[in-house]
């Protein structure tokens, strides 16, 4: 039976999945075994009831991220973390010494050209005080860090997956890497 | 040593093996000599020791608590076990407080991929931080003509403070505050830029093992540090060279 796999990113760059491209033609190795069910590199746009393995990019900085990685662990048996904003909230935590009002108002407004105004939409989610790990929210079973990590130790990672084990990454990244 | 200052030559058990040592020596100079490793931070080969960052803790027999290999000097007879499942718990534990402290972003910061904090985290097997961040407000002073002074990513080594004090002769650098509220400052808390006392030597600069100070005007991949001149200063100042 093929691997279900998701991949999704909460607040990051998307450049973890970029390095998760940057895999090639490798990919075509274990695309029989898999079956990619969820991400942003698919159709689907709900996340389906059962995933063997979902890769998340990115840190928990909203309250629809919150919501998002809450549903994810729920129907996920091994949740991977990828790249340091999943792991240490990175980048996008350097705004957690700073109130979040002072920080949109700061954007979008003391420093507007135009249309200086706070954005609010029904649509727009609310920013939490504080970016966080994932693992601040739900328990995580692999953590593979690195800025992005490189495509050679996500293939290791994921191929190690595939075959039944949990892979040790200690030799092969780590933050910043 | 002894009284009238005559080195003698111990035997002590490393992780079960004898080895031989200098009355004058510490357990971690021994253990370095004879290639066992303990991961240091504040210790630095031509500087004082002063056991501050807990990386270095050992066992030693009949001691209750553990020691730091930096501070504790050899005696004749002596078991010391430099790694076990005890150790290694507590050396990531003081690895993982240190990075929850203050705001190490490894991939924007200057030591990236040079840094004694970001390598000794993968040394120890460390993937993620356990304990919350507390991503503290802090500023960083770069009114000096040459230097950046970033409390963010500042581990409180004291390296600097030392190096300024026992090498260089200048004493610019201090520690103010207590607990989670100290940090390294230049003379009276002035900005960097204004501390008359500073030779501008950059010996701070060189000896800190993270990206709390670095040189202005250098790329991520320049900003290298070279402590390496360190123990040869000290040992010819000690024969008068």
């Amino acid at each position: 039976m093929k691997a279900k796999i998701a991949t999704t990113w909460l607040d990051g760059c998307s450049g973890c999945h970029m390095s998760f491209l940057d895999i090639d033609e490798r990919l075509l190795a274990i695309a029989d075994r898999i079956e990619l069910v969820y991400s942003p590199l698919v159709d689907n746009k709900v996340f389906p009831d059962y995933v063997d393995v979902t890769i998340v990019e990115g840190a928990v900085a909203s309250v629809d991220d919150l919501a998002k990685i809450k549903k994810i662990r729920k129907h996920t048996k091994y949740l991977i973390a990828l790249g340091d904003c999943a792991i240490n909230a990175n980048v996008p935590s350097m705004r957690n010494p700073i109130p979040v009002q002072e920080i949109i108002n700061r954007a979008y407004v003391e420093n507007a050209f135009i249309h200086d105004v706070m954005p609010k939409h029904p649509a727009l989610p609310e920013l939490l005080a504080r970016v966080m790990p994932i693992h601040e929210v739900v328990p995580v079973d692999v953590f593979i860090p690195g800025c992005p990590p490189s495509n050679d130790t996500i293939f290791y990672a994921v191929a190690e997956l595939l075959d039944g084990r949990i892979p040790d990454l200690t030799s092969k990244t780590r933050f910043g890497a | 040593m002894t009284a009238n200052g005559q080195i003698k030559i111990f035997t002590l058990k490393i992780d079960g093996k004898d080895v031989s040592a200098r009355s004058d020596q510490t357990v971690l100079q021994v253990c370095r000599e004879n290639e066992y490793f303990i991961p240091t931070l504040c210790h630095l080969e031509g500087l004082s020791n002063i056991g501050a960052c807990r990386l270095c803790m050992v066992e030693v027999a009949g001691q209750r608590k553990l020691l730091p290999a930096c501070t504790t000097m050899v005696s004749e007879g002596m078991e010391v076990t430099t790694t076990n499942d005890k150790l290694a718990h507590y050396r990531k534990m003081t690895l993982e407080l240190i990075f929850s402290e203050r705001n190490h972003t490894c991939s924007v910061c200057v030591s990236n991929n040079h840094c004694e904090l970001q390598y000794l985290s993968q040394k120890l097997g460390i993937n993620h931080i356990r304990v919350p961040y507390r991503f503290p407000k802090f500023a960083v002073d770069a009114s000096h003509p040459y230097f950046i002074l970033d409390h963010n990513r500042c581990i409180l080594c004291t390296r600097c403070v030392r190096v300024c004090d026992e090498i260089e002769g200048a004493h610019v650098w201090d520690v103010s505050g207590r607990g989670i509220q100290a940090k390294v400052i230049t003379e009276l808390n002035q900005p960097w830029g204004s501390a008359d006392t500073c030779t501008q030597c950059g010996k701070c600069v060189n000896v800190c093992p993270v990206g709390a100070l670095s040189e202005k005007g250098r790329s991520v991949a320049e900003n290298t540090k070279r402590s390496g001149f360190l123990p040869y200063l000290t040992a010819r100042r000690k024969e008068k060279i």
